[in-house]
């Protein structure tokens, strides 16, 4: 049985852990917020979608589409395309989580985004999962207390606040993910997929829907499986 | 529309997504290639993420002096690399990206 004690500093920790990311999300969180009172919605359904959906980029692509009227059916198929990044997050936490209960697998995947997948993985990687479903839930209530705050204070401004998205806040997002990315290059393979992802991502930037980065997961993850053979296949000849 | 229809079809389909793995497939067994592959989500998925970030903050090219991601991304990266402390690498980069931006007047 786990200690009081250690379960606080594991919630702690989690959350210590995602506070760049809670910066990097807070502009977001208002220029969702204006954009959605902007596109029509009322102040309830634009927090509303915060609250329920919870997912940066498809929400603003959302309201975006709900302003201009579009169908359903296309809103929710964008929808399905924008979040399908999630599915790898969703397979890749699968190995540390498999034996945890349904009433904390269920939570910790409504609650997973970006920003969490990257602290978390980081975290269980390097450091294990005892006690791990406390650090993921400290840091998926940060990031989810964070977004409902900043919505809430986008949709009360009505509009944007200016210069707010020039400030350049995305960067402790940034910072944080390349912190997190770098310790891992030193194996030859994930150093060729970092690589070949980084291409892949600068030259299909700006495909819509969030294409480019699943584009380069995909291209990235089959060069390091590439790599990690040919280095068996070499050790094996030698 | 409704709007409340919309958001209750975006929320279904964002969490079966994020569930799909995590809770309905406790029982797959990945074959040994999936398996291996997974581990270079996060490498090529943060990476994505972060060198368009560095190497073109606005959406076009920049490498110019102007551009303060480009330097502050670089310490974050090389201090991680060197100490492996990741709040470290943060606060230092978070200082360079500072100066450089507001610091030094480009």
């Amino acid at each position: 049985m786990m200690h009081a004690l250690n379960r606080r500093a594991l919630l702690l920790e989690g959350a210590r852990d995602t506070v760049p990311m809670l910066v990097g999300a807070a502009p977001f969180g208002v220029i969702f917020g204006t954009l959605a009172i902007a596109a029509g919605l009322s102040p309830a359904t634009a927090l509303g979608m915060s609250v329920l959906v919870f997912a940066g980029s498809s929400q603003f692509i959302g309201v975006s589409l709900i302003g201009a009227g579009t169908a359903l059916p296309v809103l929710w198929l964008t929808t399905f395309v924008v979040n399908l990044r999630h599915a790898l997050y969703s397979a890749t936490l699968l190995p540390y989580a498999r034996d945890w209960p349904l009433r904390w697998r269920w939570p910790l995947a409504f609650w997973l985004t970006d920003e969490t997948f990257a602290v978390v993985e980081h975290r269980f990687r390097t450091k294990g999962t005892d006690g791990g479903q406390w650090y993921w839930l400290a840091s998926s209530l940060a990031m989810y207390g964070n977004w409902l705050f900043w919505t809430m204070v986008g949709v009360s401004l009505g509009q944007s606040l200016p210069g707010l998205a020039t400030l350049g806040l995305d960067f402790a997002m940034g910072a944080t993910f390349a912190a997190i990315v770098a310790p891992q290059l030193k194996h030859r393979p994930a150093l060729g997929a970092a690589l070949a992802a980084s291409a892949v991502a600068m030259l299909a930037r700006g495909l819509p829907y969030k294409l480019d980065l699943m584009l380069a997961a995909v291209v990235g993850v089959t060069t390091g499986l590439l790599l990690e053979q040919w280095q068996k296949d070499k050790e094996q000849t030698a | 529309m409704n709007h409340w229809l919309a958001i209750g079809g975006m929320m279904l389909l964002t969490v079966l997504i994020r569930a799909s793995f995590l809770v309905f497939g406790q029982r797959l067994a990945f074959p040994d290639w999936l398996n291996r592959a997974l581990h270079y989500v996060p490498a090529a998925v943060l990476s994505a993420l972060v060198v368009p970030m560095a190497l073109a903050p606005a959406g076009t090219v920049d490498i110019s002096l102007h551009n303060a991601y480009l330097p502050g991304i670089i310490v974050a990266a090389l201090v991680a690399w060197k100490s492996g402390k990741t709040l470290l690498a943060i606060v230092v980069s978070f200082v360079v990206y500072g100066v450089w931006r507001w610091g030094l007047g480009l």
